[in-house]
């Protein structure tokens, strides 16, 4: 059982949670992630760990309520438990000195994107940090990011905050003001990190992105989360998740991703109805 | 003894008990249990049929060596407590493996009684008077606790709770050393929880069995992924004396053709694991979502692959074809499961191999084309060699597709500890008879080190490692 400690919305769909997990919070590096399940007749469902102290015994997850058992999650207050929480999983963000690096978080991946922004600038990087969301509510941890970050740059679908447009509009500016990326790191929707990954290997710029497919096991036990990588079919969960964004045939990710569209769906109005925990 | 009253030719004439079971139309419309078991009475008339034969070959025949006479004598005797006494002595799952043996195979190939009647199917079922006696004792709700000696404040730490892991920690924790089990998944029972299917053994024997550990003391972690949170030297460092490896064959082999990563086409593991373990089958009373199919192609002749067909009939599909590379003869599954796989309406499609995945416009597979296959010469495994038939492809049409070709080991523990060392394949190398990896203080026994196998082979193993780890925490020599 982990404890919820402290919970709060960030946007109307997009809550953050600090959760006792003493082991999980020594031993997590950036770029990890957990997987749990909500309640006893719930789903294994994977999220990053946002943030962590080791001496407090507690991991911070950023979570987008999109579904049944994001909403679930999004029910519980402080003092509830989890039942269970396994991690952490996935192979850390390799950290090294490469210049600048250039962190895009769209959306709730601006959540994921913090700890890497942390940790490269901590190795010594200049990182110039593009936060992008459909509207204002969705561009959420900016301080945090400005705290890890040398250079912020926002971008809203709608104009409602920073410049209007798309974070590729804003990778792009950069490239062309003649600013030398050594390194993107790009973690959001799938459709945005296909954009990304599109342009960057234009300009041959190395690209890292952090997949967020369908998971179980998490532990490469069942293949469910696999990708295609180069020609080299990879398990997300122990081979991941971050992955060379110029190799990722993002089509067919996207495509798994949609596998059980109509059943959660189904899930969650059946959820609602019958005013299920889940 | 009435036992002793029969001659031998009349023990031959007794027919072999038909354990009931449930209607082949009913219970593709529920997930529960197939065979329903031996009444006192059957269980007694099949304990006559054996003829207590003094070299016992069918003793032999088990990995484990049950006392299977002395064992068969007891029920006949209607003496069903010593009876599952006398099994306990060398197997502590007598509910599991009297279900999932593959008795033809190991105890009952060799049976007198089989060979006199020229016939396998006619030997005495072994296996069902142990899953006889087994429940006898549920229903009974006698099973006692053993008896565990003085603590010794030793620590043994069990990577896996799977047949071979839950082995390890009855005998050692009998010892009196202390220990922990650290499983991956939220559920333990490892492939008896997560792979078979509850209308083969229903999951409740497994949770019985582990709590019996939890009573006798053992610590059970479950979410708990070594290599990750903790590395094996991690563990050491904490104070565990002995580690064993119990992770089993969590890696599966996919077919590497084109299209295997369309929506709808699932490992079995995963399939599995959806229906089983997160109960996908009562979807959406319980969260985790499962392909709804019609049409289901499964590849593969074993164990697993019968189990995805059969529970791909129970969510409902209408076909479920099982398309296997030889022919029926050289089906490694048990005999039993294929036969209960045939009377419930899976499609057989023997000397076929899929070739590649089509998928339709919206990414889902919709066929799957296949080449007819002959049998050539015989291969390292002396069974014959299927060989495609040139120009014989066909494509068969299907929603879902699931591949049970079988398990590889899951590098998990070997990458996080490159001082054990494995095989080519990946299967941990541990000495046949100690279980003893290269790396001191660290066992290893079941699916990690035999390659996808059998519950009672790793259990079989489980009991060699746990005497040569109470051992080595008793003398202190590697
Ligand atoms: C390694 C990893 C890390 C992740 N970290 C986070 C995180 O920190 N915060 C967070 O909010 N989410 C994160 N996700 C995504 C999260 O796991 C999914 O949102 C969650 O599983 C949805 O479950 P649900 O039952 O609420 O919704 P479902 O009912 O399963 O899905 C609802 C909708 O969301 C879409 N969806 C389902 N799974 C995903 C997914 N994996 N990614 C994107 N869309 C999905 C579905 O297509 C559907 O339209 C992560 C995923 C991975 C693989
Ligand atoms: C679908 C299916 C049907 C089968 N049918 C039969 C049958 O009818 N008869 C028969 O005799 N055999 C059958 N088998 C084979 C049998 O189940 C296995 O041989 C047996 O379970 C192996 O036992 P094990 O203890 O070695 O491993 P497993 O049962 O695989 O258990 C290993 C456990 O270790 C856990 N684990 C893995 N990695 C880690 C880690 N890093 N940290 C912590 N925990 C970890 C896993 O989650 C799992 O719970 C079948 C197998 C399958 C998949
Ligand atoms: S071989 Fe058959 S008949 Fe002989 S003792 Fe064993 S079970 Fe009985
Ligand atoms: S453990 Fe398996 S092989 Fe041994 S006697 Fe029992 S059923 Fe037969
Ligand atoms: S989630 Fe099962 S293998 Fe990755």
């Amino acid at each position: 059982m982990n404890t919820i400690l402290e919970k709060e919305f960030l946007s109307p769909q997009v809550f953050r949670m600090k959760v006792e997990a003493p082991e999980i919070a020594k031993k997590r590096k950036a770029g990890q992630f957990i997987i749990l399940r909500v309640n006893e007749s719930g789903e294994r469902i994977p999220l990053t760990i946002a943030d962590a102290d080791p001496a407090a015994g507690w991991i911070e997850l950023v979570v987008q309520a999109v579904g049944a058992t994001t909403k679930a999650l999004s029910e519980k207050k402080a003092g509830d438990s989890i039942i269970d929480m396994a991690g952490p999983l996935g192979r850390p963000t390799h950290i090294e000195k490469h210049g600048t690096v250039v962190m895009v978080g769209g959306g709730i991946g601006i959540a994921p994107a913090h700890p890497i922004a942390q940790a490269m600038k901590a190795a010594g990087n200049t990182v110039i940090s593009i936060l992008g969301g459909r509207s204002k509510e969705l561009v959420i941890m900016e301080d945090k990011m400005r705290a890890a970050s040398d250079e912020v740059i926002i971008t809203t679908d709608d104009g409602s905050y920073g410049t209007k447009g798309l974070v590729t509009d804003a990778i792009q500016k950069l490239i062309d003001g003649g600013r030398k990326i050594d390194m993107v790191i790009a973690i959001g929707p799938p459709v945005m990190m296909k954009f990304v990954s599109l342009l960057t290997k234009k300009y041959n710029i190395p690209t890292q992105v952090s997949l967020n497919t369908i998971m179980i096991d998490g532990t490469g036990m069942c293949g469910g989360c696999r990708v295609t990588v180069g020609n080299e079919s990879k398990f997300v969960c122990v081979d991941g998740p971050e992955f060379d964004g110029h190799l990722v045939n993002f089509d067919e990710m996207i495509q798994r991703l949609g596998m059980y569209r109509d059943l959660e769906k189904e899930s969650l109005d059946h959820a609602c109805k019958i005013g299920l925990d889940r | 003894m009435e036992n002793t009253k029969l001659t031998n030719k009349e023990r031959l004439a007794i027919p072999p008990q038909k354990m009931p079971e449930q209607e082949p139309s009913e219970r593709i419309h529920n997930v529960n249990e197939v065979p329903l078991g031996f009444t006192e009475e059957m269980a007694v008339a099949e304990a006559e049929r054996c003829l207590q034969c003094k070299n016992a070959p069918c003793v032999k025949g088990c990995p484990v060596e049950v006392n299977i006479p002395v064992f068969i004598q007891f029920i006949a005797e209607r003496k069903f407590r010593e009876a599952v006494d006398a099994i306990k002595v060398t197997n502590v799952l007598p509910a599991v493996c009297g279900r999932v043996c593959p008795q033809e195979e190991q105890c009952q190939k060799p049976c007198t009684v089989g060979k006199s009647l020229k016939s396998v199917d006619r030997a005495v079922q072994i296996g069902k008077l142990e899953r006889f006696v087994a429940d006898w004792e549920m229903a009974q709700n006698t099973a006692v606790t053993p008896e565990i000696k003085t603590e010794t404040g030793k620590k043994i730490a069990i990577i896996g709770c799977g047949p071979a892991g839950i082995t390890v920690a009855a005998d050692c924790r009998r010892e009196g050393h202390t220990v922990t089990i650290f499983e991956a998944l939220h559920k333990p029972g490892g492939v008896l929880a997560y792979g078979i299917p509850e209308f083969r053994l229903p999951k409740k024997i497994v949770g019985r069995e582990v709590d019996n550990l939890v009573r006798m003391g053992v610590e059970l972690r479950a979410n708990m992924v070594i290599g990750k949170i903790y590395t094996i030297d991690e563990l050491m460092e904490n104070g565990y004396d002995a580690v064993f490896v119990g992770t089993g064959a969590g890696l599966p082999v996919f077919l590497n053709i084109p299209g295997e990563n369309l929506n709808g086409v699932y490992s079995a593991n995963e399939y599995l694991t959806r229906a089983n373990l997160m109960q996908a089958y009562s979807f959406p009373n319980t969260a985790t979502p499962i392909a709804r199919s019609k049409n289901v192609a499964v590849f593969g002749g074993g164990n697993v692959a019968m189990d995805a067909a059969r529970t791909a009939l129970r969510l409902g599909a209408k076909n479920v074809y099982l398309v296997y590379r030889r022919s029926r003869d050289e089906m490694p599954a048990r005999k039993e499961e294929i036969h209960h796989a045939e009377e419930e309406g899976v499609q057989m499609n023997y000397l076929q191999n899929p070739v590649r995945f089509i998928g339709d416009d919206k990414g889902w597979v919709s066929g799957v084309e296949c080449l007819l296959m002959e049998l050539g010469e015989p291969d390292d495994s002396g069974r014959r060699r299927p060989v495609p038939v040139k120009g014989s492809e066909f494509v068969i049409p299907v929603d879902t597709c699931i591949v049970a070709i079988g398990n590889a080991s899951n590098p998990l523990i070997p990458h996080t500890s490159p001082d054990i060392k494995v095989t080519r394949w990946g299967n941990i190398i541990a000495d046949e008879e100690t279980l003893k990896t290269s790396k001191k203080g660290v066992f290893a026994g079941g699916d990690i080190v035999l390659g996808a196998a059998t519950v009672i082979l790793a259990m079989g193993q489980g009991r060699r490692a746990a005497r040569a780890i109470n051992e080595y925490l008793a003398t202190g020599q590697w």
